[in-house]
């Protein structure tokens, strides 16, 4: 394609008048960018009411296509179940005898369990919940990891707030907006949350390795204190994630620390479980006159 | 090929006819916003960075393909859309999709003629420039990304780069047909 010459304005003034206009405008756009990147940074929340408004656009195609579509991200899986049909059908068989063993064990420590809850006059607060939703899309183009739920503002959903699905944590709530809102996953490198082992109570930060894994790093010095097989569940310190949420599954080791895979697979999970903070459900001390437990009576 | 001009006469493919100015200028915008939009459309949940930078592929495309088509702004207010549709801080598409813009008008000026190799040469470019561009902007805001998690996105841009072409193509083809 040979140029063309409309851009090369010659000798008339008002052709390179507005030539170079262009080039004061394209630069003023690009330095129009460059200052929304400083304000985002000093103020990540500034521009969360147009990105709401923008994933309200988006909302109603994706929530529908994710209702009709099981979960394109489970596809590779469904190949490999039809591949490994013999084998795996032997194998979930013993698994099934073995775990029906299991279930009736813990059946009997369940009841076991409420009994004692009631000798104890200990009542869990199970009222945590706020709303239950979908991942209808993330952020598939960007080095972040965020998925988007179709609940909101108008189911009670606010920022902040930990999501999780029956199988385990999901993440926490970004952005707001009226019937979605934006989740940070636990593989996202600026989400740590506080764990532990589930077998006993070595103590352990996860954060996200931005490639569907995560990284967990003993508190303790030393050598890494994980196996392969470890589960991990949440803490409950820092008062955001209410504690024992199954969050990973120790897979490897490298270096002083594990690397473990979410036990609840964002792109598997059927639904998500949006909670309130787990610290809002700790009575605030009587005493303790702060700021920011004043609007509490 | 003398009806590309936005100021020049307008093709008449059927007698009598002349496409509405909303479809001239509409379809490229529109067609990069939808590019744009379809990582939020779709039902993906993605654990690492998967698909092309749709959006940037689309408005390299038009560019390359119609010198004309858009004023040298046009980055800043389709890379404010894009940004607002990916999970990127707002501000990144504005600022690169400017950048890309203004030096694509700077090659135009070197070249004398290119043909469809030499738009692949510089879209890839041009998407390297915006995927580096959103990592280092990305780690300047705290994420700890490494840096090989930006391969399988450049060489899907490289490999998608050619069917947007004829994507664009078709819809050029439809736009200017009254």
């Amino acid at each position: 394609m040979a140029r063309s010459t409309s851009r090369r304005p010659g000798i008339n003034r008002r052709a390179q008048y507005s030539l170079f206009a262009s080039y004061v405008i394209a630069i003023a756009g690009a330095i129009t960018g460059l200052v929304a990147l400083v304000l985002a940074k000093a103020d990540p929340a500034g521009f969360a009411v147009l990105r709401a408004g923008a994933a309200e656009i988006t909302r109603p195609v994706s929530a529908t296509l994710s209702s009709m579509v099981g979960g394109i991200g489970s596809i590779d899986e469904h190949v490999l179940a039809y591949i490994n049909a013999g084998s795996q059908n032997a194998a979930l068989r013993r698994q099934v005898e073995a775990n029906r063993v299991k279930m009736i064990e813990a059946q009997a420590i369940e009841q076991e369990n409420i009994r004692l809850k009631k000798l104890l006059k200990l009542t869990q607060s199970t009222d945590s919940e706020v709303a239950t939703a979908r991942l209808i899309s993330s952020s598939s183009a960007s080095l972040r990891r965020i998925a988007r739920i179709n609940a909101g503002s108008r189911q009670g959903v606010q920022a902040g707030m930990p999501v999780r699905a029956p199988e385990g944590l999901i993440g926490r709530v970004l952005v707001v907006g009226p019937n979605s809102a934006d989740v940070l996953l636990l593989t996202d490198s600026q989400n740590i949350v506080p764990v532990r082992r589930a077998s006993d109570n070595v103590a352990a930060i996860s954060t996200g390795l931005d490639d569907g894994t995560l990284e967990i790093r003993p508190l303790s010095a030393g050598t890494s204190p994980f196996k392969p097989g470890d589960i991990m569940v949440t803490t409950g310190t820092g008062g955001l994630y209410s504690p024992n949420i199954p969050v990973a599954v120790v897979v490897a080791l490298k270096g002083g620390f594990a690397i473990g895979v979410p036990l609840a697979s964002p792109a598997r999970v059927e639904a998500v479980m949006v909670e309130r903070p787990y610290d809002a459900n700790i009575p605030p001390p009587p005493a303790a006159d702060n700021a920011a437990g004043a609007t509490a009576p | 090929m003398s009806g590309e001009s936005l100021n020049g006469p307008v093709p008449v493919p059927r007698l009598g006819r002349t496409p509405s100015r909303l479809r001239i200028h509409g379809t490229p915008v529109l067609c990069v916003m939808l590019g744009s939009m379809i990582p939020a459309l779709l039902p993906l949940i993605s654990q690492s960075p998967t698909l092309p930078p749709l959006g940037l592929l689309f408005l390299l495309s038009w560019r390359l393909l119609h010198r004309e088509i858009w004023p040298l702004w046009i980055g800043a207010p389709l890379g404010a859309f894009d940004d607002l549709m990916s999970g990127n801080p707002l501000g990144t598409a504005i600022f690169l999709w400017s950048v890309i813009i203004i030096a694509i008008e700077f090659a135009d000026e070197r070249l004398f003629w290119r043909d469809y190799w030499h738009d692949w040469l510089i879209a890839v470019p041009a998407c390297l420039t915006f995927l580096g561009g959103s990592f280092l902007i990305a780690r300047m805001g705290g994420s700890a990304v490494p840096a090989f998690l930006l391969l399988p996105q450049l060489l899907w841009s490289a490999l998608f780069y050619p069917l947007i072409v004829r994507i664009t193509a078709g819809m050029d083809r439809w736009r200017m047909m009254a």
